[in-house]
């Protein structure tokens, strides 16, 4: 496999100088091949995900009851829950998307197909993206679409609900990729949940300071513009670092 | 020199509990982090050289057997 | 270059270097640590807005110094130990991380008590106060990530991806809060921006960071070599050493 993989490299040189090559024929060319592998990880995953609804829903369940749980807890007053409505939503969505992350990789790391993942010969980190392209379109968007609803019923002031849901919908991305890390992390401990949130808990305080910020400033009526461009650019930035973190973590995981 | 006396020095302005807490504290865990680098290290010695004595005093019977043909081994 | 990189990779060479090395540190340490001490203490001039609680700044800003630069040498041992996989800076990762937190404690207390007098009560969502609580957390979560393995080598790589993804994330983590802290609290000044120091206060404040950066040194290098022995106890030289020692 080693050897294969080589060549492999040594092929995707090769065809670069413009020499084909034949060799190694079990695997394709990196280049064509990556594009198929992260399709069928996205869809692989994408059914799987669907197949459990459970662990779909749970999420959403838990962020509902949440936000259900503080007017109990603090006051019914819609006054103070206007107040605090936006960094009440962006916390529960946030311990939400916190609650989802460890079985990330969970069960491809139960049933060895994480094994599977590190031995392709297509790149870690962009194989274990689409894994994460996958939990944030299937936990954070939700839960994103979800926060109006919940808005409402903390009478959040009407005009904020459109900023709440993109502010959501761009954080959560960056929360999925920076949980992923601790997720890959922690999957080979056998109580890795609390510690999970431990390592990555710190990590979120920036995307939840711009993301209930962006809400504050849409009720201020300061527009939500300069906020919406950081949680963005923090996006790009973990989107570009964070693959590698979580293929080096997956990598300690799973040769131990 | 801000003080006159060392009264003065001691009550600190009326501030005394809390410059001196936070120094306390702050030299409390400079000195005990040395205290337990000392600590650590003497007892790591100790253990290593009791470690070294029982391993020879394993080896020595052993190579007593083997000279007398017993070839027993001990872990 | 690459061999000097090596040798000092090398436990026994660093073992033998450190020896060398250690007393002259923890002979700086004490010196610069007294003077500083005594200089801030009784000689320095009382601050004309805070009197004399503002000679806490004497401990809290070295330790917050000596917090964040523990953190960054960490991660740095551990991407020495990633990409090259020298041992020794491994060694220093693990025993830098419980100093590193310790002294996060200490600016966090410091600070604390040093709002009692300037704030009027004892925590404050101050912007270095809330940073220094962070840091505290991650530092936790790679001492809590290292002890979660069974295997020392997973467990000391963890560690070492941890550690550089916080160190990534700090000062993201450090601009943020600083810049909540403005939007939400405008009014309260922060205790360690004093405009203008002059001289005769920020020399002993100089001295009592070079001290505490010493006595960081020197504390690092000891438990290191501890930490050799611990590890390397095996080996013949390690063996020979401690035949040797009383």
């Amino acid at each position: 496999m080693d050897n294969c993989m080589g060549q492999n490299k040594a092929q995707e040189n090769r065809t670069q100088q413009g020499v084909t090559s034949t060799s190694c024929v079990g695997v394709q060319g990196a280049r064509g091949g990556l594009s198929i592998a992260l399709g069928a990880t996205l869809k692989r995953d994408l059914l799987l995900m669907l197949r459990h609804r459970g662990e779909v829903l749970n999420p959403l369940v838990f962020f509902a009851l949440v936000i259900t749980l503080f007017p109990i807890g603090i006051s019914p007053d819609p006054a103070l829950l206007t107040r605090i409505a936006p960094g009440l939503l962006w916390v529960a969505a946030l311990l939400a998307a916190l609650l989802s992350l460890d079985s990330l990789f969970r069960g491809d790391f139960d049933d060895g197909s994480l094994e599977q993942l590190l031995l392709a010969p297509q790149p870690l980190a962009a194989l274990s993206l689409a894994k994460v392209a996958v939990h944030w379109l299937l936990t954070g968007l939700p839960l994103a679409l979800m926060a109006p609803l919940l808005g409402i019923m903390l009478s959040l002031p009407a005009g904020s609900y459109a900023i709440l849901a993109l502010s959501l919908a761009l954080g959560s991305a960056s929360l999925s990729l920076i949980g992923a890390i601790g997720a890959a992390l922690t999957v080979g401990l056998a109580r890795g949940g609390v510690l999970l949130s431990l390592l990555v808990l710190p990590l979120y305080i920036p995307v939840l300071i711009f993301g209930a910020g962006a809400v504050q400033a849409a009720i201020m009526g300061d527009g939500a513009g300069a906020h919406l461009a950081i949680l963005g650019a923090l996006l790009a930035a973990s989107l570009a670092l964070a693959p590698w973190g979580i293929a080096a973590a997956l990598r300690i995981s799973i040769n131990g | 020199m801000p003080f006159a006396s060392v009264a003065d020095f001691l009550a600190m302005g009326g501030h005394a509990p809390y410059v001196w807490s936070a120094w306390g504290v702050t030299l409390f865990f400079l000195l005990a982090s040395v205290w337990h680098a000392r600590l650590e290290r003497r007892q790591l010695i100790k253990g290593l050289k009791r470690r070294e004595r029982r391993e020879q005093a394993h080896r020595a019977p052993h190579q007593d057997n083997a000279a007398g043909g017993g070839g027993h081994h001990d872990a | 270059m690459w061999a000097f990189i090596h040798k000092l990779g090398s436990p026994k060479w660093f073992y033998t270097i450190s020896a060398k090395l250690q007393p002259w540190f923890w002979a700086a340490a004490a010196a610069l640590i007294v003077t500083g001490t005594v200089w801030g203490l009784a000689f320095a001039p009382a601050d004309y807005q805070q009197g004399n609680s503002f000679r806490i700044i004497y401990i809290h800003v070295p330790a917050a110094f000596l917090a964040q630069s523990a953190f960054v040498s960490m991660a740095a041992a551990g991407l020495v130990f990633m990409v090259w996989k020298i041992k020794v800076a491994d060694m220093a990762a693990t025993v830098i991380a419980p100093f590193g937190a310790a002294m996060t404690f200490v600016a966090l207390f410091s600070g604390a008590v040093w709002g009692v007098p300037t704030w009027g009560t004892w925590w404050m969502w101050d912007a270095r106060l809330t940073s220094m609580l962070i840091l505290l957390f991650l530092y936790l979560g790679v001492i809590a990530l290292r002890g979660a393995f069974s295997s020392r080598d997973s467990g000391a790589r963890a560690a070492s991806v941890l550690a550089m993804v916080g160190v990534i994330n700090i000062p993201v983590i450090k601009y943020s809060v600083d810049w909540w802290y403005t939007l939400h609290q405008p009014a309260t000044f922060s205790v360690t921006s004093s405009p203008a120091m002059p001289m005769s206060m920020w020399l002993p404040l100089l001295i009592m960071v070079l001290g505490f950066y010493s006595f960081f040194t020197a504390l690092t290098l000891m438990r290191t070599r501890s930490e050799i022995l611990r590890r390397e106890s095996r080996k013949r030289w390690v063996r020979e050493l401690v035949r040797e020692t009383r």
